[in-house]
């Protein structure tokens, strides 16, 4: 199969990424398009790796998953503690700190 | 040349004084005068010693030095911190010292009451020293630091009482207008630096066959600017009435007897330089001679005992400043007048602090009078030292102004007639203000004010000036005496000792003369002072030459045209710039940063979509940026 495929996917599934980060209010959903895109670069290094033989790509990778995992854990505990006090999840609503 | 060890000692000692009673502080007000008193006699004790060894060697290396230590050392420019005694110096150290110490003692009576008088001794000591490395430098450099030194104890002594803010102004007045002179020195040794490479009196001395008359003759301009700043001379004349703001030994000391005639000290000591310059001796000539009708005519007006004496000092040293610029014979003449004038000046001036102890402060002359019954001791001294200053035979004055004028007659020529005559109208107008100011003082009716008390000084003040008074009367005798002074000091000035001298009249006929002008000035006076009622209030119906003399000839009204007024202006349209244009740019910048961060802050919402929005497109943008340029 041809390699260049996979990276069209990637290319998809990071535009459906980016426009789900764009237009989605739900703080939720809005951290699984990020999710999303990490994913969709993850696609895309391996591929690369593939395609150049070499394994920089597949280690690039495995650093992005730790990183996700952990931003996973910040970001979910954050969204967590501002539903708590706000009794709301919309990204919109948290705008506090423009002054 | 010879060395000597102990020139230093000479500087070191009133230093010290000065240094121990300023950072002693409070802790030495009980002893401070009686050291700076002892340390100012041992500087003399010095002196009398370096003349004695002087005096034992052969003419021609009677000079010494002494290095003190490398002072600047920059490629191949190389000033020592060295000091010169010749014939010259010894001069001056002398009278400064010697003059010092007696108004030393002098001013412990006279500031006897005074918390301060211990700063008083402090600054005394001060002048000392630097009046001392100022006559003992043997570089243009080393003078300009004493020449430093004596402005900043005269600035600090006239403005003493500067609780007064009339003092203060005139202690600033006198020490702006010495820095115009100052920049004439300065000036001048770069010059000499750029021209000749050296600053040192024997280089400069040695190079000045081979520099050019033009440079030679900016050195000498800039040289007389500079001793017109020090010593009171047109055009820089207008601070020394004002500086009789200070204590009177002051008066006496710095600005009678010792710094003002600084001026004389450097054209005579820079001699080499007005031989082969001679426009710029013209220029010398031409100050003095201005300066010795302005101030006498100014002295003709003043009711104030001390601005008289002032006027007086200015017009003297005019006479010495003219005969500076009048060749070998002029420069024993002027150095002569120097020293027989240190000496009556000196005591008039300690003599008029004497009358104001006794008149409760009082400085107006028409408020004096018949004080001749209370002060006789006061009296005779400043009768002696009166003698002594209008010329008449055989006190000291005679000797040196008739020298003088003598010399300006043998300038030769038109220019011989024009000078001879202005010494002779100027010794006529000396007699008539020294007469008034003795006939108001001492000898006409009493006219003091109901709450006077006038009382003879204490002995501590009295002998002092008597010693001065001594001087007064003697000095002139024993410098002329076989030549004496000529003799001593003709080494300085090199071959040109042995110029020429061509007679125009016989000294008789000079002395004669003089002494006519002089009669003619007293009578005068008399008539006027003592032979008719004096008004104790100055009369305001005078003529308009009585009343320009009364305003000093204008001299500040004329600055303060010329100078102030306009120097104002440059300050305020350069404080406008400043506010306008620069802190306006400066201003500027800071209004245009507020004007685009409050713009830019309307793009922070706080939407974090929006911003997320924002960087989607900048990164597209961005990356279509490189596609493009890549393509």
């Amino acid at each position: 199969m041809n390699p260049y495929n996979y990276l069209y996917l990637a290319g998809i599934l990071f535009t459906i990424g980016a426009v789900g980060v764009v237009v989605r209010r739900n703080a939720i959903v809005v951290f699984m398009c990020v999710e999303l895109m990490l994913n969709a670069a993850n696609l895309a290094f391996v591929t690369f790796s593939r395609i150049n033989g070499t394994l920089d790509g597949q280690v690039t990778a495995f650093f992005t998953m730790v990183v996700a995992a952990c931003e996973v854990v910040v970001g979910l505990a954050i969204i967590v503690t501002i539903y708590r006090s706000r009794r709301s999840a919309s990204v919109d609503d948290a705008s506090l700190l423009k002054r | 040349m010879n060395t000597s060890s102990s020139l230093v000692y000479l500087i070191a000692l009133p230093l010290i004084g000065a240094v121990t009673l300023l950072l002693g502080g409070r802790r030495t007000d009980k002893w401070g005068h009686l050291l700076a008193t002892a340390l100012s006699g041992g500087s003399f004790v010095v002196g009398l010693y370096q003349l004695n060894e002087m005096l034992g060697r052969a003419t021609e290396d009677r000079a010494v030095t002494q290095k003190l230590f490398n002072w600047i050392s920059v490629g191949d420019f190389n000033v020592d911190a060295s000091l010169l005694l010749d014939q010259l110096s010894i001069c001056f150290v002398l009278l400064i010292t010697g003059v010092g110490t007696l108004i030393h003692i002098y001013s412990i009576s006279y500031m006897a009451h005074d918390e301060n008088r211990r700063r008083f001794f402090a600054y005394l000591n001060l002048f000392i020293a630097s009046m001392l490395l100022l006559v003992l430098g043997d570089s243009y450099l080393n003078l300009y630091v004493g020449w430093e030194g004596v402005g900043l104890a005269s600035y600090l002594l006239i403005g003493f009482w500067n609780q007064k803010p009339a003092y203060a102004t005139a202690s600033k007045k006198a020490f702006v207008m010495n820095r115009v002179g100052d920049m004439g020195l300065s000036f001048a040794i770069m010059i000499a630096f750029a021209t000749l490479g050296t600053t040192s009196f024997a280089g400069v001395e040695e190079q000045a066959h081979h520099a050019s008359e033009a440079a030679l003759t900016a050195i000498g301009i800039m040289l007389v600017i500079a001793a017109a700043g020090k010593s009171a001379q047109f055009p820089l004349q207008a601070w020394l009435g004002d500086a009789m703001a200070g204590p009177t030994p002051v008066s006496a000391l710095i600005h009678a007897a010792t710094m003002v005639t600084a001026g004389v000290y450097l054209i005579i000591r820079s001699n080499f330089i007005f031989e082969a310059a001679p426009s710029a001796q013209l220029v010398v000539v031409i100050v003095g001679a201005i300066t010795l009708l302005f101030g006498a005519l100014i002295g003709t007006a003043k009711d104030d005992i001390k601005k008289a004496l002032a006027a007086s000092t200015m017009s003297q040293i005019g006479y010495m400043i003219l005969a500076s610029g009048l060749g070998p014979v002029g420069y024993v003449y002027a150095i002569m007048h120097l020293l027989t004038h240190g000496f009556f000046k000196a005591s008039m001036f300690l003599g008029a602090g004497s009358v104001m102890h006794g008149m409760n402060d009082e400085v107006n002359m028409r408020k004096y009078g018949n004080l001749r019954k209370f002060m006789p001791i006061t009296f005779i001294t400043f009768g002696l030292g009166y003698l002594a200053i209008i010329g008449v035979p055989p006190f000291a004055g005679f000797y040196s102004k008739d020298g003088i004028i003598e010399t300006a007659f043998n300038a030769g020529g038109f220019k011989g007639y024009l000078l001879g005559g202005i010494t002779l109208l100027g010794a006529a107008i000396t007699a008539f203000y020294m007469t008034r100011l003795m006939v108001l003082t001492f000898t006409s009716k009493a006219r003091w004010d109901d709450d006077a008390h006038p009382h003879e000084s204490p002995a501590l003040m009295l002998i002092p000036i008597a010693i001065l008074s001594i001087g007064s009367v003697a000095s002139g005798f024993l410098f002329k005496q076989g030549d004496a002074l000529k003799n001593w000091l003709k080494p300085v000035f090199g071959e040109h000792g042995d110029h020429h001298e061509e007679h125009l009249f016989e000294p008789i006929v000079v002395s004669a003369m003089a002494l006519t002008a002089v009669v003619i000035g007293v009578s005068i006076a008399l008539k006027k002072y003592q032979f008719t009622e004096v008004a104790k209030v100055a009369p305001e119906n005078v003529s308009i030459f009585t009343r320009m003399a009364r305003k000093d000839l204008g001299q500040d009204a004329f600055n303060e045209a010329v100078f102030m007024r306009p120097g104002q202006a440059i300050t305020e349209l350069a404080e406008k710039v400043d506010v306008k244009v620069i802190d306006g740019a400066v201003h500027g910048v800071g209004r245009m940063a507020i004007g685009s961060g409050s713009a830019l802050r309307k793009t922070q919402s706080g939407f974090a979509r929006s911003y997320a929005a924002l960087i989607l497109v900048g990164t597209i943008v961005l990356l279509a940026g490189i596609w493009v340029v890549t393509q």
